[in-house]
């Protein structure tokens, strides 16, 4: 019989440990720390990488924010960080703030919200929650994470290089971003910028076809689709996304190279530059934009799905109650991913399409808000009478619904064609994506890290601290994107140096300024966080087995988990996960490898029904990976 | 309250997940990702046709000789397999040999045809994108089949150490498996440049 455990903590497995005390031989640094296969250790590195560009990407900004709140100010005190980059005149370099806007937006959708995200929580909860020993393959694993490490130090090192890094906004559209004579930033900047990309975008197809293959293939007995956590559920869904639209980038990216580095014309036609044309044909800018919106609308999907995925979680563990609309909750999450793939063109509506076409995807872009409103309604409704319990995970899964919300609805507004010709590259659009893309995934991600901590290193994050992050960064973004609306409304376009040279634009210097030292504010304030997380990594109190009582198999692990997760077997999974608060039971929460047959206080007659079948089940051992 | 549970559960006993092999699993979710970088620069083609004035290419001759390559070594290599599925190891060897010769015969062919379309004065560079695709499109399927060759020769190699037989299928199956897809692919792309 598969070992039971009621108690909070793990009892199981010791009669048969030696079932996997093979994997606990001793490892050397280098396996351990460096080039591991364990995906805890790797979902590991791929955080504190994600932190690591977290701070240099929020670091950049608040360089350019300094250029936007304080036009023209005097940064000669910058001069030893970022020498010629600062003018003879002590005033931040023009190009060099079309590379920081540029960088700052590579680096924080790639490197920290798809690497540092998914990366993180897919690689360490998949098993975990799924009942598996590892990853299908713990090696290209570990590939994919160096594949990342190495984008990074070249994407790193393009920041330092004399013509400075890519320029051309995150999307580097040709022909700026193909052309080395429009801005220093397309010289080698731009070549290490598709370098990078290139390793990023293989690293993020060997993780998710992985992420895939396990979902598919390892899970424990009884885990079947309709039992398995939505974390899973989403991490499942962002790697298929991933796998139909990186490589699609790939070809726009090696398109661009052709065009760049050997003379071809796919995007490039008629231009002239000092009065000389250039010889390029035919090519048509527009192909480009298609190509990259195809992955690029899935993109941000791409970084949203796993904080659905995790706020699911967090949410229903700490309100005590099951989650509303399971079923709905995975129809709306196959809804999105279905529609991401069909409405990328919402970008493009004023970059010279057929404005027919740009009809169509108004009314497929439309559409994406109702899955998205379905979401938001079932997180409301989980939280409608529940005991809450808030933890500093439920505060920022509490606030990733309202971001989440606030950001959606500017996205109705962007979504119809007409109004877009207004809104269009202003700050307008700059704030619904910080909000719903860049903050929400942010606080999903800060969710999943809060909640998490407690299995990823066996000890506890302090909770005052977590709760005076919570609100300085929760206040903040609000503080620093909500007024950017207005900016955008009155017409101001992003990516521009100064607007202190129109008079049309010289009225908002006060709102610029006032986002600017809220960004700074904000950006502070997270080092407290760094603190917390350094800090309690080490000293933090010790972790109990089951620290918010939750329902989901990794806590029914050892509460630092070695090599291949339990010791004994693998549990088997016998309910669906959201069993919180059920009618009758003794706890208010009953895990997954709880049996029927030990609940019938609380069963269902349906439930009561199933226990005859369980006792067919006599324990057959499920350890396909144990023989490695 | 925990209504939506009912019909899930409905029936449902503890049970191991159905499971082709990962590795399997993992080869085809590669095919997948394949797929859609070519789908990517095909529909892109059909967009720069859409767009452009360039004047219809006549494709190689030489890449209809290639296809046939192709298509023969894909027959080779499914009797490789089905002589290592009846632990005829000589006729594997001879079979993946065979497979192996005419796959770099294939990519030899469509270098050569690459220099025909440089004869009938279509260039990598300084024609219409329409020039480069038809470069581009056979070019990067033959990096796939640089790998393809790759795969192969591992395989050989085993076959060679008695590694490959009806109870060690796996290698020789995912090969084949890769070998057959990047078959279909060249047919495909040959198709779509010729009725383009
Ligand atoms: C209710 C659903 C949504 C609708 C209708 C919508 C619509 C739009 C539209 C039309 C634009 C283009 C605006 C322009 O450039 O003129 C846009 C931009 C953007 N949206 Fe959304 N959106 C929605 C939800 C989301 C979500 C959930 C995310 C990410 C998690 C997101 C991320 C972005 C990003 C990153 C951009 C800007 C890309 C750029 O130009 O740099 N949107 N959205
Ligand atoms: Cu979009």
């Amino acid at each position: 019989m598969a070992t039971i455990n009621v108690e909070k903590s793990h009892t199981g497995g010791a009669a048969d440990a030696h079932a996997h005390g093979a994997h606990d031989h001793q490892q050397s640094f280098i396996t351990k720390y460096i080039f591991s296969t364990d995906h805890k250790m790797i979902g590991k590195q791929y955080l504190i990488s994600g932190i690591f560009w977290a701070l240099i990407g929020g670091f950049l900004s608040i360089l350019f924010r300094l250029q936007l709140g304080f036009p023209g100010m005097d940064m000669t005190f910058l001069k030893p960080l970022l020498g010629d980059w600062i003018t003879t005149s002590g005033t931040l370099d023009p190009e060099f703030y079309l590379a920081l806007v540029t960088m700052h937006g590579t680096i924080m959708v790639f490197f920290v919200l798809t690497a540092g995200l998914s990366g993180t929580f897919s690689n360490f909860l998949i098993p975990l929650q799924i009942g598996a020993r590892d990853m299908a393959s713990g090696f290209m694993n570990m590939l994919s994470y160096w594949f990342f490490f190495v984008a990074s130090v070249i994407m790193f090192y393009s920041l330092f290089i004399e013509t400075g890094p890519a320029a051309g906004g995150w999307v580097v559209y040709p022909p700026l971003s193909a052309l080395p004579e429009a801005i220093s930033g397309s010289h080698l900047g731009m070549t290490l910028w598709l370098i990078s990309m290139t390793l990023f975008i293989a690293s993020q197809l060997l993780g998710g076809i992985n992420y895939i293959a396990t979902v598919i293939n390892l899970r424990t007995r009884g885990m079947s689709f309709a039992k398995m956590p939505l974390t899973v559920w989403a991490f499942f869904l962002t790697a298929v996304l991933g796998l139909l639209a990186f490589p699609v980038l790939f070809a726009a990216a090696l398109l661009l190279v052709f065009d760049r580095s050997f003379g071809t014309s796919f995007y490039l036609a008629d231009i002239y530059i000092a009065g000389e044309a250039l010889p390029h044909v035919g090519g048509s800018p527009l192909l480009y934009q298609h190509l990259f919106w195809f992955l690029g609308h899935p993109e941000v999907y791409i970084v949203i799905l796993p904080s659905f995925g995790i706020v699911s979680e967090v949410m229903a563990t700490n309100a005590r109650k099951p989650i509303f609309g399971y079923r709905a909750m995975i129809g709306s999450l196959l809804g999105i991913s279905v529609l991401s793939f069909v409405v990328w063109a919402h970008h493009m509506f004023v970059s010279g399409m057929d404005p027919f076409l740009g009809s169509v995807f108004m009314f497929l872009t439309l559409i994406i808000a109702v899955p998205s409103a379905v979401k938001v309604f079932n997180y409301l409704t989980t939280l409608w009478r529940g005991n809450i319990i808030f933890t500093p995970a439920m505060l920022y899964s509490i606030g990733f619904v309202s971001l989440f919300i606030s950001g959606g609805l500017t996205g109705i507004f962007l979504g119809n064609a007409a109004i877009d010709v207004q809104l269009h590259d202003t700050y307008f659009v700059v704030a619904h994506f910080h909000l719903v893309m860049g903050s929400a995934a942010f606080f999903g991600m800060m969710a999943g890290i809060y909640h998490w901590f407690p299995k990823m290193f066996g000890r506890m994050m302090d909770n005052k601290l977590g709760y005076f992050h919570f609100w300085a960064t929760f206040i903040g973004v609000y503080m620093v994107f909500f007024p950017m609306h207005y900016i955008g409304i009155a017409g101001f376009p992003r990516r521009y140096y100064s607007f202190t040279n129109f008079d049309a634009f010289s009225g908002f210097t006060d709102l610029n300024m006032f986002v600017s030292i809220a960004a700074i504010v904000t950006f502070t304030a997270q080092l407290v966080f760094i603190f917390n997380f350094f800090y309690s990594m080490y000293l933090g109190r010790k972790a109990p087995a089951n620290p918010w009582n939750s329902n989901t198999l990794e806590w029914t692990t050892p509460v630092e988990p070695g090599h291949g997760n339990w010791p004994g077997e693998i549990p088997t999974v016998y309910r669906w996960p959201y069993d919180y608060s059920k009618p009758g039971a003794k706890e208010d929460y009953i895990p997954q490898n709880i049996p029927y047959a030990m609940t019938p206080e609380s069963n269902l007659p349906h439930e009561t029904a199933m226990i005859d079948m369980e006792k067919d089940d006599d324990a057959v051992v499920v350890d396909r990976e144990g023989k490695h | 309250m925990n209504t939506q549970n009912i019909n899930i559960v409905q029936a449902e006993q503890p049970q191991l997940p159905l499971s082709m092999s990962p590795k399997k699993f993992i080869l085809w979710l590669f095919i997948v990702s394949i797929v859609m970088l070519f789908a990517a620069w095909t529909s892109a083609y059909i967009v720069a046709q859409a767009e452009g004035v360039g004047v219809p290419i006549e494709l190689p001759s030489l890449f209809g000789y290639t296809s046939i390559l192709l298509i023969l070594s894909s027959i080779s290599m499914h009797l490789a397999y089905r002589a290592a599925k009846r632990d005829q190891l000589n006729l594997l060897r001879i079979f993946s040999t065979i497979t192996f010769i005419l796959g770099v015969g294939f990519l030899a062919g469509q270098l050569l045809g690459f220099e025909q379309l440089v004869a009938s004065n279509v260039y990598f560079v300084g024609g219409t994108a329409i020039d480069s695709f038809t470069f581009v499109l056979p070019f990067m399927h033959g990096v796939h089949i640089v790998a393809g060759l790759v795969f192969l020769l591992i395989v050989l190699v085993q076959s060679f150490r008695y590694k490959v037989h009806s109870k060690s299928m796996l290698s020789i199956e995912l090969c084949a498996t890769f070998w057959h897809f990047l078959d279909g692919l060249w047919l495909y792309l040959f198709l779509f440049l010729t009725f383009n």
